[in-house]
């Protein structure tokens, strides 16, 4: 049983099914694709979210899926997993993969931010949603100053999350190029607080943001955000750079909001006692040699319910857990 | 602006506060800015809504502005409030209501370095012996003075006799909220409504009729600020933080200004008139500055006390224009006339349009 229907459960169970096993899919949701069904273009190329996505549930084919089920009941029968769905059904599994993902941090708990109450604050998911539909009322035509803030959520032990989200620069410096596409007379300011553009071609992403596109990187965290008369967002940050504090009043402010546990899969963890480490993720067996596996015999895990990863890390784990089932069932060790 | 958006942040910071019974102690400066607030408080809880509010003579400051320019130690300013809430104790009273926002911020900080360090709380509390023979006894409940007319402002509104609302066009009055930065930067959940969208001034603002402005610069600090003001080579930064919170709420037109705070009136009132005399700028209405009142005159004015009584007439900034617009009568001879009609004195007319 491969438990959530995101890039990483679909990728598993297309490993799993390919190597002749029975599995089952579930995922609470209408559609399969998680976060990734939201998301309209990936860095660093800027490939849509959509073929990417399309190709993943093509290969599922014959794995028999569940969508808007979840898990009632799980309990170790023996060497089973007795697993009873909401949609009524039981299933008996010798093994269950946890690709339950992360939610995105509600970025209206950084109440600084002003997410929820001043009209042009948006996160980095309604961008995306944006870039889809271009269709959202928070954004004006034509505007002048776009900010993002970095690390919304993350990095931040105010928020309760001291852990760095990992995917959010990179998707900062992507959007803020974007944006600049969509509004070419709009200066784009990026509030970070270091950059870590640590995967391949990310670095190439960050300095073709600032050559091609012009977009402002100012080292410093926002302090507070407040509304104008006119609706726009004035931000006030330290430039660490420069060691001055900074105002600026923009037309749109994008928060940044990182990566935690998923609440759905949090549930379905403590249903069975699958323990959590200090940043909410769930804790592997080791965090070198057998990442994919629970301290719990015949639950794994893959994906960002482990801790924040890039879609190629979640992809890759999800064929490594696949690997480390197929072993189990084999009592086999690389 | 998302209204919905700040009733769900204001939801999630409520206290429950206890109806009656409180030990009310007094700020040490508020007397001497705004002399009539707390006497108009303790009248409102006692005889406007019928509750038991004690206070002895025998309390003193809390020690919070010594401790804040570091001119007295921690423990010391502990040991202060030790015998504050031993007094408490003696008069049989368990819930402690204080004045001052300092205070309020003080006393939380004092419970909560106690709760985190009980070796800390058991020195305190042989202090306290040695010092003044007193038993040690902590709040059951710790309220600042606003928390309780954000209480009961709807039982207020309900014998209110003018509103926020000015009385010839039905305007709702535009009325600009300040909170003392201790009520609940350091501590959030320690006020109503949090620190970033506080509700206690707003909550008072709605239920009597006004509308709340929510301009740029409402975080900003009044300009006290402590060492900004109590540092002389320092009190142009403070006259510079007073100067950017009118210059952003200015295109808002306030009609008022309340606030919760011993310092915050009397630097938004009183550099009024600096900032008027330095670069002939009034932020009000027809050259005048814009009154600034504290929570419980606010309260006064709208239960229809005296405006003389509640002691507006030692405002740097006039406020019969707010008075008109009210409709609260007044008497302008009576202006400065005290107790028994004695004559309290005028001022000396500046050139300041704020007067």
């Amino acid at each position: 049983m491969v438990i959530g229907g995101g890039p990483c459960g679909l990728e598993a169970s297309a490993q799993l099914h390919k190597m002749g096993y029975n599995v089952i899919l579930i995922e609470k949701e209408k559609q399969l694709g998680g976060h990734l069904a939201k998301w309209d273009r990936l860095f660093p190329e800027g490939i849509p979210a959509r073929e990417v996505l399309d190709t993943l549930i093509e290969r599922i084919n014959g794995v028999k899926c569940f969508t808007e089920t979840e898990v009632v009941s799980i309990n170790l029968l023996d060497k089973e997993y007795n697993v009873i769905l909401s949609n009524g059904i039981t299933v008996l599994s010798k093994a269950v993969l946890m690709t339950s993902g992360f939610d995105l941090f509600p970025a209206e708990k950084k109440e600084e931010y002003g997410y929820g109450i001043y009209d042009r604050v948006i996160t980095n998911a309604d961008l995306e949603n944006y870039f889809a539909s271009k269709n959202d009322a928070r954004i004006v035509e034509n505007p002048k100053r776009i900010g993002f803030v970095h690390c919304v959520g993350s990095r931040d032990e105010k928020a309760g999350n001291r852990h760095c989200s990992k995917v959010c620069c990179a998707t900062a410096v992507k959007q803020a190029c974007e944006i600049k596409e969509l509004f070419p007379d709009a200066e784009v300011f990026c509030f970070y607080m270091d950059l870590r553009m640590f995967g391949r071609g990310y670095e190439d992403m960050y300095l073709k943001a600032q050559r091609d596109y012009g977009i402002r990187f100012i080292r410093g965290r926002v302090s507070e955000v407040s509304e104008t008369l006119d609706r726009q967002v004035v931000v006030k940050a330290e430039d660490t750079l420069s060691g001055k504090p900074l105002k600026v009043t923009l037309d749109l402010l994008v928060l940044m909001a990182g990566m935690q546990n998923s609440q759905a899969g949090i549930k379905v963890g403590n249903k069975i006692g699958m323990r959590r480490s200090e940043d909410g993720f769930f804790t592997t067996k080791g965090s070198i040699l057998s990442l994919q596996e629970c301290d719990k015999a015949g639950i794994f895990y893959a994906g960002a319910c482990t801790g924040p990863k890039t879609l190629p890390d979640t992809l890759n784990e999800a064929r490594a857990a696949a690997i480390s089932v197929h072993n189990y069932f084999y009592n086999t060790e690389i | 602006m998302i209204y919905e958006g700040k009733q769900k942040i204001w939801s999630e910071y409520q206290k429950d506060i206890p109806d009656d019974h409180y030990f009310y102690v007094r700020s040490c400066i508020r007397q001497s800015f705004f002399p009539a607030s707390e006497k108009v408080f303790l009248d409102i809880a006692r005889n406007k809504l019928g509750k038991d509010f004690f206070e002895t003579e025998h309390h003193t400051t809390c020690g919070g502005i010594a401790y804040h320019s570091d001119a007295i130690p921690q423990e010391t300013s502990m040991t202060i409030i030790a015998r504050q809430f031993a007094l408490m104790h003696k008069y049989g009273y368990q819930n402690y209501v204080c004045s001052c926002i300092t205070s309020f911020g003080l006393y939380t900080e004092t419970l909560e370095t106690w709760r985190e360090f009980p070796e800390l709380e058991a020195r305190i509390k042989e202090n306290l012996w040695k010092s003044c023979k007193l038993e040690f006894a902590k709040p059951k409940y710790l309220a600042h003075a606003s928390d309780l007319i954000y209480k009961f402002r709807n039982q207020i509104a309900s014998q209110a006799k003018f509103k926020l609302i000015e009385k010839k066009t039905g305007r709702p009055l535009r009325v600009v909220e300040h909170i003392g930065c201790h009520y609940a930067k350091m501590f959030p959940s320690k006020g109503f409504g949090g620190a970033e969208y506080p509700y206690v001034l707003a909550g008072m603002i709605e239920a009597w009729g006004g509308e709340v402005i929510d301009y740029p610069e409402r975080r900003h600090c009044c300009g006290f600020g402590f060492r900004q003001y109590l540092v002389k080579s320092n009190r142009g930064y403070s006259l510079s933080n007073t100067h950017k919170k009118f210059e952003s709420m200015e295109p808002y037109k306030p009609d008022m200004i309340i606030t919760n705070c011993p310092g915050c009136p009397y630097f938004l009132d009183r550099w009024q008139y600096v900032i008027s005399e330095i670069e002939g700028k009034t932020y009000g209405e027809n050259g005048h500055g814009i009154p600034v009142f504290t929570y419980e005159e606010v309260a006064g004015l709208v239960l229809g006390y005296d405006p003389w009584d509640l002691g507006l007439q030692v405002h740097q900034v006039s406020v019969e224009p707010l008075l008109d617009k009210m409709g609260v009568p007044y008497d302008p001879q009576m202006k400065y006339k005290g107790k028994n009609n004695k004559d309290i004195g005028r001022p000396e007319l500046p050139t300041c349009a704020c007067l």
